[in-house]
């Protein structure tokens, strides 16, 4: 549990056109790092790239290396199936399976991939998971409900609870609270401090005092204009990144002077 | 939507102010009160030249359309009257196009009904000359063979649709989405004859089979099944694909476990208007299966009977007395007219109860 | 894995892929490689079973003229049909879509379009009974009317018939079987006409027709000439309702209210293959496959016309 993920000269194309160049970056385990950054200069679209989500999207493609725990995970011989049983996603939208009940939704890892597991093993593990998203409590007495019937806040929760239930390495935060309230907000960063023990989290967020609340380590992604590639600016612990950035261009986004 | 205003003295306003005449909207029941009166007068007319309700009709829509216009021409300028006009023509238009389906069904209805009974349920036409007999026999060929389009069609349109939105790009695409949309306009006797074209090669010629039957039906409906369903996948948020690939689940299972089930309301309400599309095809089956009176179960032996040829024949051959066939045809259709109609509500009913639910 | 890889090797090796994958995209792909190959073979089998009728000498073709005068009345009489089917249904059709997208009530609006699909749903047959029984009779008098009044137009020359199992009985019954689906089609332009447009003509102090004129109908044009020649491909390849209604007597004729008429294609292969065999089954074949061509041709343009308008509104 809890990799490292070292990133070597990564460039990140759609089709032919450039969308992040030249990134180096090595993320620490068990801590939390925030990336963040104007719209559009490729901080979610890196993000994607390190459980290989990014390929998804037809024409896209990636050159460089991305290592994790020794693991090439862009080998010629890795599976990017595999990759993403290790590193977990949570997106911008809450997004359960409109079909499946709660349980069902964070049984969905193990069931879509038809792991078999006893009923009772199966109910533990849930129960952990929800407890894990802090969500148990509210929802222990109607796991049989559809989870698309939950509040925004507890439905991205219970996206929490089916990420981490297949027991990833790396759990990756694409802006997970930029749709939800303040209340909503704060449960999901209380949870991010308590899952960092496990975990390795990497987040994308707009939001810069959730980046100086919750993360160990931030990244500040930015581009030269519209059309030029995103880079990644500045790589700094959060304390030194908020206080007296090394990059002009970093403490003018966060003064709030641009972006 | 007529523009009211506040108070209804139009003609003295409109006089002291000509110049802003067509601001002069007349009240909401004035237009409906002057075609009351060119229908009125409609009615008089057809009362003169002997009533019939279908002149009436007419004459009572012209007329009231006609005394609008002129009514609004006069109160309000050129400009409305032909707004109103033209609302006139189009709701005109609209009752126009129910008249058929309402006498359609009125007709088959009332002619069907007679012969509405056990017997055309329980009975073939084996041994049957002139009174009795049924339709069973037929109603069973037309659901065997319908069973067999729809299971040949299904699979096949089903796992089209999944690869023009999960998996294709490029050429091949743009070349079978066009290709399907073209397929839906083959007419369905030429689906018959390439059918039994395909037959005669392999059987010789004067071959008629249950099964060939399936095969021609089936190059109507794959394309209605490949439309529908495209068009419900595509209704598939993305986001749900990118939980399940996050979750480490390969693309297969993903469309397996996670787009199927989240469309299979709109699959199956789809799949149902493609079989209430084909159920009442007629002339595939006419050159392909052909017609028997005796029950035949088996599509991979010899004739059958189905439902539109049998009431094609029993109203073109009906025999002497001929009247006996002919309420058996008409049954027939009304029987047909039955299932399509079933078919339709059911794929409502699918689309309603089936959805995905977001219920607390 | 510490090999490092050149951009060009990454973009071209492919990850590896698992069997379920394999197995499940090729069997997707092969799908619809198949509805290809289907409609190929639809193009080969016809070719294939219509050939001895292309070769064999006239006089072996039925009427003993050869296959190009035994075809000729019929396409005649299958573009006749399917052009007044065109002109009646059309203009009705875009009234029907106006009237459900801009003067209905909008809560009424969904349902009035079910009244108009039903059209769809009614087997041809049923409507061939109909236009037999119900249609044809009620329209004797009103030919009766055209034949003494109008009857210096060769349209209308009669002597009308009794029946009135009539060319234009047909055209009538064929205009409100493709009213549906261009009435369909048109709805599906009109309600993608921006609302700036509607609003901006409205706010030019225009009626609502003028807003219609000036917005609606200049959008969706292309969207209706599409839609009809849907309708006039189904119109072509109609086959049981034109079977059942026509009183056929061979012959090129431009009067629509007698009882001597040119059958359709459609409509012919239905009444005489069941009864065919040898040659006259193959130079069925062989004006089926002409219809083929005709209707695959009009549907294609059809469609060509309809995507056009697709990639540029935008709406897609």
């Amino acid at each position: 549990m809890a990799k490292r993920i070292d990133v070597s000269d990564l460039n990140i194309y759609y089709g032919s056109f450039r969308a992040v160049e030249g990134v180096n970056v090595s993320i620490e385990p068990r801590s939390i790092t925030a990336l963040i950054g104007p719209s559009g200069c490729g901080k979610s679209t890196f993000l994607r790239t390190l459980n290989r989500m990014h390929e998804v999207i037809p024409g896209a493609r990636v050159e460089g290396k991305v290592v994790m725990d020794g693991q090439d995970l862009y080998g010629a011989d890795t599976d990017p199936v595999t990759v993403r049983r290790q590193i977990g996603m949570v997106f911008q939208r809450p997004n359960p399976f409109p079909t499946m009940s709660i349980y069902e939704n964070v049984a969905a890892g193990l069931r879509l991939n038809s792991v078999k597991m006893s009923k009772s093993d199966m109910d533990d593990l849930v129960e952990r998971s929800l407890k894990g998203a802090n969500l148990w409590e509210e929802v222990k007495d109607r796991l049989d409900r559809p989870g698309s019937g939950l509040s925004g806040g507890q439905q991205q929760r219970l996206c929490i609870a089916r990420a981490i239930a297949v027991e990833p390495d790396v759990l990756l935060m694409d802006e997970p609270c930029s749709a939800l309230d303040p209340i909503s907000t704060l449960a999901i960063e209380d949870l991010m401090t308590e899952l960092k023990e496990r975990f390795t989290i990497v987040i994308v967020t707009h939001n810069m005092q959730q980046a100086a609340r919750v993360s160990e380590q931030t990244g500040f992604f930015n581009l030269n204009g519209v059309g030029q590639p995103g880079r990644l600016i500045e790589f700094n612990p959060t304390e030194k990144i908020f206080s007296n950035p090394d990059v002009k261009a970093t403490e003018d986004y966060i003064s709030g002077r641009f972006g | 939507m007529s523009v009211q205003t506040p108070t209804p003295t139009t003609g003295a306003s409109a006089s002291t102010r000509p110049q802003q005449k067509h601001e002069n909207a007349l009240p909401r029941w004035v237009p409906l009160a002057v075609f009351a009166a060119g229908a009125a007068l409609a009615a008089l007319l057809s009362a003169l030249t002997g009533f019939n309700v279908v002149l009436f009709v007419i004459y009572a829509v012209v007329l009231g359309t006609l005394a609008v216009y002129v009514v609004s021409r006069v109160a309000e300028g050129r400009r409305r009257a032909t707004d109103r006009l033209v609302t006139s023509v189009v709701t005109a238009a609209f009752g126009i196009a129910t008249v058929p389906l309402v006498a359609l069904v009125w007709e088959v209805i009332g002619r069907g009904s007679e012969r509405f009974d056990g017997e055309f349920f329980g009975a073939s036409l084996q041994g049957i000359i002139g009174e009795g007999g049924g339709a069973y026999h037929a109603l069973m060929g037309t659901l065997i063979i319908t069973a067999l389009t729809t299971a040949l069609s299904v699979p096949i349109g089903l796992l089209a649709a999944i690869y023009l939105v999960e998996y294709a790009q490029g050429r091949l695409k743009r070349a079978i989405t066009f290709f399907v949309d073209v397929m839906t306009g083959i007419p369905s006797i030429v689906a018959g004859l390439f059918a039994y074209a395909l037959f005669v090669l392999i059987f010789g010629p004067g071959i008629r089979l249950g099964i060939m039957g399936a095969i021609a039906l089936s190059v109507l409906m794959i394309p209605v099944v490949v439309r529908s369903a495209e068009e419900v996948l595509k209704l598939v948020p993305n986001e749900l694909r990118e939980a399940s690939y996050a979750l480490g689940v390969p693309k297969w299972r993903t469309i397996t476990k996670v787009v199927l089930p989240t469309a299979i309301a709109g699959i199956g309400t789809g799949v149902t208007l493609a079989i209430a599309r084909v159920i009442g095809e007629t002339a595939p089956l006419l050159i392909t299966v052909g017609i028997t009176n005796a029950t035949n179960f088996d599509p991979f032996d010899g004739r059958m009977a189905t439902l539109p040829v049998y009431a094609y024949y029993q109203l073109t051959q009906p025999g002497v007395p001929p009247q006996f066939a002919i309420d058996r045809a008409w049954t027939a259709a009304l029987l047909l007219i039955m299932l399509v109609m079933g078919l339709n509500v059911v794929a409502r009913l699918i689309s309603r109860f089936f959805a995905p639910k977001t219920g607390r | 894995m510490t090999a490092t890889r050149t951009p060009s090797d990454q973009s071209t090796t492919k990850p590896p892929r698992r069997p379920g994958d394999r197995i499940f995209a090729g069997s997707a792909k092969g799908a619809g490689i198949l509805i290809l190959v289907i409609l190929a073979g639809v193009a080969a089998f016809l070719m294939a079973e219509a050939f001895p009728a292309l070769t064999a000498p006239a006089e072996e073709i039925p009427g003993e003229e050869g296959l190009v005068s035994y075809i000729a009345p019929l396409l005649f009489g299958t573009l006749l049909s399917a052009v007044i089917a065109l002109v009646v249904a059309t203009p009705l059709a875009v009234a029907i879509a106006l009237f459900i997208t801009h003067y209905a009530p909008r809560r009424m609006a969904q349902g009035l379009g079910y009244v108009v699909d039903l059209l769809a749903a009614i087997p041809s047959i049923v409507y061939g009974f109909w236009g037999i029984f119900w249609l044809a009779p009620k329209l004797v008098p009103f030919y009766r009317w055209l034949e003494e009044n109008l009857g210096f137009i060769p349209l209308f020359a009669g002597p009308t018939s009794s029946t009135g199992r009539t060319m234009l009985t047909v055209g009538l019954v064929l205009a409100i079987m493709i009213l549906p689906i261009i009435s369909a089609i048109s709805r599906e332009v009109f309600r993608q006409v921006p609302t700036l447009h509607k609003e901006a003509a409205l706010a030019l102090g225009a009626t609502r027709w003028e807003m219609i004129k000036m917005a609606v109908i200049p959008y969706g044009k292309s969207g209706i000439i599409g839609g009809a020649m849907l309708g006039l491909g189904r119109a072509l390849g109609e086959t049981m309702a034109v079977a059942i209604i026509l009183s056929v007597s061979g012959g090129i004729t431009f009067n629509l209210i007698s009882s001597a008429n040119p059958a359709t294609i459609a409509a012919n292969i239905a009444l005489d293959f069941p009864e065919s065999t040898g040659i006259d089954v193959n130079t069925l074949i062989a004006s089926g496959l002409a219809l083929f061509v005709i209707t695959l041709a009009v549907n294609m343009l059809a469609r060509w016309i309809v995507n056009r308008r697709a990639d540029f509104s935008g709406a897609n």
